[in-house]
């Protein structure tokens, strides 16, 4: 007799440790391949796990081995047909030998492995920990639902607690000596018997008390009802406030020929973060693209990150294309707005007066949050390290800013700085709930 | 017979399995392989796991306990991919060699495939472990499981206390020379017991602490004799270092100058496990021809007795005739000779060879044709042999001729393979040494030795590589590997390429020019 034991039940993921140090090794490799995915993908595509080819680099394990190059070997092979000594083969192309040289070394070449999504996350922020948004608090559209919460003693008859409603009328019964049917039953038997008997005079006395009884019983039962009024309770429903679980995510983007590649990209990363973060808090959402030279268009993904177009830069015409979709597709009721503009700062000369109307007239009062971030370049990120001076637009909108806390605006230099500049831009909603 | 059948019944029946069947057919089995088969076996602990935690132990070269190393998660993410791609089934069990012999079984398995398992690890390997003279001298089966506890914790606390980057960058350089990290010639030192190994622990630990760096520097004392004459100073020195030492890890861990305690202690925890395992490389075809062999005899007596359905019984032959396929070369599944073929082709020759010999057996076999005695000869064979001399001596000719086995010579300058020998009557000697000689992991692998190093100098370390039949090292490797070793010793190291043939130096190969 063996010892057996069962191990299935152990915990799993006993390689996790193994796993985690892979990561870390191969942490280069792995962040380009991220990198790569959200370049080509959708914006919606970051939040799930992602397959990604076998890192090469810092992952091989050396050791010394032969050169298959090089020597005189000796192959034994089964499955000799037609060869005689001093046949002569000839080698397959390549010198890799024969299909049956020994040691076909695997090719990892085409080896992927999925990483889960929160290991995509943290590569894709370069090391920077994703803190738990959902604490974060936002400002929200509630919307009523109906919650149970209880009993009451009236209600509509559909919402009638049958289990409740036969408790008590179970312990009414018992409490107010409601006959049982077995007792009546009985007594009726108890005559039935002594009606069939002879009729002594003890018998028929017995049988006039018993109906009389019986007549007793039958009474109280019909005066203590089996079910009660007093006894029905109603499933009680109470409107509870939930947050409002849709949202729409505005990008707004500069396509004119100053925004390059570079500012592209950052801006994108600005739009999947967000993206990310309203994923986490709301059931359905929806993004909306609108791009604007001189003038603004909803346009799809594809379109707004990928296609260039030449012309000037009005911003105002994007709020207003902005404002006009709202008007006609989300209404404030039903959708928490949520908008991201990213642009360079250049703005038409007289158009920035403009924006800051529309903005402090119509849209900050149907926005959650607007969030506004300017891409610089590197080399200007010390310049403008103070919120004062800055391109046209970000003096305007520094105006709009001082006016409504649901407003943020933030320069973005680098990949790196694009979670802090996040992280800041909401960190700083607890104080717009005190003062909403 | 009729009789026997009628009172005995079926063991199990239906595919499904629970504990009251395993221990019923493991009871059955085991009876059956001790007393028919005479095998001897160690204490069995049976385990049962999911398909998961097969992976995981697959990643962790099937032992139970294994520190941690991004390899090992590399490994496990590789053996995923192939399983969920279905590119490769997973094993139905993993035993290991320890005291009391610890088996897994898949939980997916069918009650058939449990009771195939079971003699098949639980009895066949079981049986090699602790009789096999490799396993028995070689490796400590009652130590392992104690001691990889104890360099999981150790690996794990210097983590702790040195940083991850540290341990690791130690443990990448000693896995890179675990090849190079065993004896082959001589027995190694038993593994420590746990109180050894404590106080050893405990005396580095005060060593650590008790350091006085003044005692450096005491004068020399006086009375020391002047140099000698350089040979006879070469002599002396590799004397004391007992050099050429074919270990390298056990060299380093000994006589590097860089090393700190806790990294030779590493570095010796990876020359263990590499020792542990090295009996294991050498023994594949009869480890698994031995198992094969067991659980197919010990499945057909069972079938025989009719304690074994019909239906079972196929499922049974469906998997071992699976285990067993050999392709031919031109088959494109073909990816080298399957050992357990292999070892269970030839010990049912052995059988047929010792009950119904031909006269050519008479000739080749002469000790042990026709003595009927094949179950003495198999368990010396097991007992006796690893899979170079077990070829060498037990390799028939019919069975030559039964795998169709042919000898190519492959010269890397030359344009064509050369069909040196088939199976006739000149080829019989030559296949069998040459197939023999591929099992010979001494002749296999690299030979590369440390042949001398001046503690006293400049601390350069010289790697010699013996290059048999012009076979150089894999220049990329090579160097990667070169590099390890630097990281280990902290001063110059190189390896010379020797011909063992005419000792001429055919290349060297510095660190420093890396």
């Amino acid at each position: 007799m063996p010892i057996f034991i069962d191990r299935r039940l152990n915990p799993k993921d006993k390689s996790l440790g193994n796993r985690q140090r892979f990561l870390r090794r191969a942490r280069e490799d792995l962040k380009r391949s991220i990198r790569d995915k959200v370049r080509t993908g959708g914006i919606a595509d970051l939040d799930r796990e992602h397959a990604v080819p076998m890192p090469r680099k810092g992952t091989d394990e050396p050791s010394f081995g032969d050169d298959r190059q090089s020597g005189r070997r000796q192959h034994i092979l089964p499955g000799n047909k037609t060869f005689s000594p001093g046949d002569l083969i000839d080698k397959p192309g390549g010198g890799g030998g024969y299909g049956s040289a020994p040691g076909t070394a695997e090719s990892e070449d085409d080896f992927r492995f999925v990483l889960s999504r929160e290991e995509v996350l943290d590569l894709f922020f370069e090391d920077l920990e994703l803190p738990d948004l959902v604490k974060l608090n936002l400002k929200q559209i509630l919307s009523f639902k109906p919650r149970r919460a209880g009993f009451a003693a009236s209600g509509a008859p559909t919402n009638i607690n049958v289990g409740r409603t036969m408790r008590n009328s179970h312990g009414r019964r018992i409490a107010l000596r409601r006959p049982k049917q077995a007792e009546v039953d009985e007594i009726a038997k108890q005559i039935a018997e002594l009606e069939a008997k002879q009729a002594s005079a003890a018998v028929r006395e017995r049988i006039t008390a018993l109906r009389e009884e019986l007549e007793r019983l039958e009474r109280r039962r019909r005066r203590i009802a089996y079910v009660d009024p007093v006894d029905i309770r109603f499933n009680r429903f109470d409107p509870q406030p939930v947050p409002n679980a849709n949202a729409v995510m505005f990008c707004l983007m500069d396509v004119s020929g100053s925004m390059g590649e570079r500012e592209k990209d950052l801006a994108k990363r600005f739009f999947v973060l967000l993206h990310l973060f309203l994923t986490r808090r709301y059931d359905r959402i929806e993004v909306v693209f609108i791009r604007h030279t001189h003038q603004a268009k909803e346009v799809d993904e594809q379109t707004f990150f990928y296609h260039t177009e030449s012309g000037g830069t009005v911003v105002s015409t994007a709020l207003e294309e902005m404002h006009r979709i709202i008007e006609e597709r989300y209404p404030v009721a039903e959708w928490n707005i949520y908008a991201a503009q990213a642009s360079d700062g250049d703005n038409f000369a007289t158009d920035s007066e403009r924006c800051i109307e529309l903005l402090d007239r119509k849209l900050m009062r149907l926005c959650q949050y607007f969030a506004y971030v300017e891409i610089i370049d590197e080399r200007e990120s010390h310049i403008f390290g103070s919120t004062e001076n800055g391109t046209s637009l970000w003096r305007a909108y520094n105006a709009v800013d001082g006016k409504w806390p649901n407003f943020q605006m933030r320069r973005i230099a680098a990949p790196a700085d694009i979670y802090p500049v996040f992280r800041e831009l909401f960190a700083r909603q607890p104080a717009l709930r005190k003062s909403a | 017979m009729v009789s026997q059948a009628r009172k005995s019944e079926l063991l199990f029946s239906g595919s499904d399995w629970n504990f009251a069947k395993l221990s019923r057919v493991y009871d059955e089995i085991e009876a059956l392989g001790t007393e028919e088969l005479g095998l001897d076996i160690y204490p069995v602990q049976m385990e049962v796991i999911s398909s998961e935690q097969m992976l995981d132990a697959y990643s962790s070269v099937g032992m139970p306990l294994m520190y941690r190393h991004w390899s090992f998660g590399k490994r496990f993410l590789y053996d995923e991919f192939l399983y969920r791609k279905g590119a490769r089934g997973l094993a139905y069990e993993l035993v290991i060699n320890s005291n009391p012999c610890i088996v897994y079984l898949m939980e997916e398995n069918t009650m058939a495939l449990q009771a195939l398992v079971t003699a098949h690890a639980a009895l066949g390997h079981n049986h090699f472990f602790k009789n096999n003279h490799l396993f028995r001298q070689w490796t400590d089966a009652g130590g392992i499981l104690s001691y990889l506890d104890f360099a999981k914790g150790y690996i794990a606390r210097c983590e702790e206390r040195h940083g991850l980057a540290a341990v690791e960058a130690i443990l990448d350089s000693a896995h890179a020379l675990m090849e190079q990290g065993v004896f082959r010639y001589h027995r190694p030192p038993k593994l420590s017991s746990e109180q050894q190994r404590e106080g050893l622990r405990e005396r580095l630990e005060y060593e650590e602490r008790s350091f006085n760096d003044l005692w450096r520097t005491l004068p020399p004392s006086q009375g020391k004799s002047k140099p000698e004459a350089g040979d006879e100073i070469l002599a002396e020195r590799k004397k004391s270092l007992k050099l050429p030492e074919e270990n390298l890890l056990y060299f380093l861990e000994k006589n590097s100058l860089v090393l700190e305690p806790w990294q030779r202690e590493i570095v010796r925890i990876v020359r263990v496990i590499a020792q542990y395992f090295y009996p294991q490389r050498q023994t594949q075809v009869m480890n698994e021809g031995c198992a094969t062999f067991v659980h197919y005899t010990i499945m057909n007596t069972l079938f025989d007795r009719g304690r074994i359905s019909e239906g079972a019984m196929l499922e049974i032959l469906r998997n071992h005739s699976n285990v067993v396929f050999q392709p031919a070369y031109d088959d494109p599944r073909y990816s080298g000779i399957n050992p357990y073929a292999l070892g269970l082709d030839m010990m049912q020759d052995i059988q047929r060879i010792s009950t119904a010999p031909t006269a050519e057996d008479r000739d080749w076999f002469s000790d042990i044709a026709g003595r009927g005695d094949w179950r003495d000869t198999l368990l010396d064979a097991w007992a006796n042999h690893r899979d170079e001399s077990f070829i060498r001596q037990y390799l028939s000719p019919a069975l030559i001729r039964k795998w169709r086995l042919f000898a190519l010579a492959d010269g890397a300058d030359e344009p064509h393979y050369e069909v040196a020998s088939i199976h006739n009557e000149r080829g019989y000697a030559r296949i069998r040494s040459a197939l023999a000689q591929s099992y010979d992991i001494g002749a296999s692998r690299p030979d590369i030795q440390v042949v001398d190093v001046d503690l006293l100098g400049d601390r350069h370390l010289r790697l010699q590589h013996k290059v048999k039949d012009g076979i150089m090292l894999e220049g990329q490797s090579r160097d990667a590997t070169l590099r390890h070793i630097r990281n280990l010793w902290g001063y110059e190291v190189s390896l010379a390429a020797i011909d063992a043939g005419t000792g001429a130096t055919l290349s060297e190969r510095w660190t420093k020019e890396l």
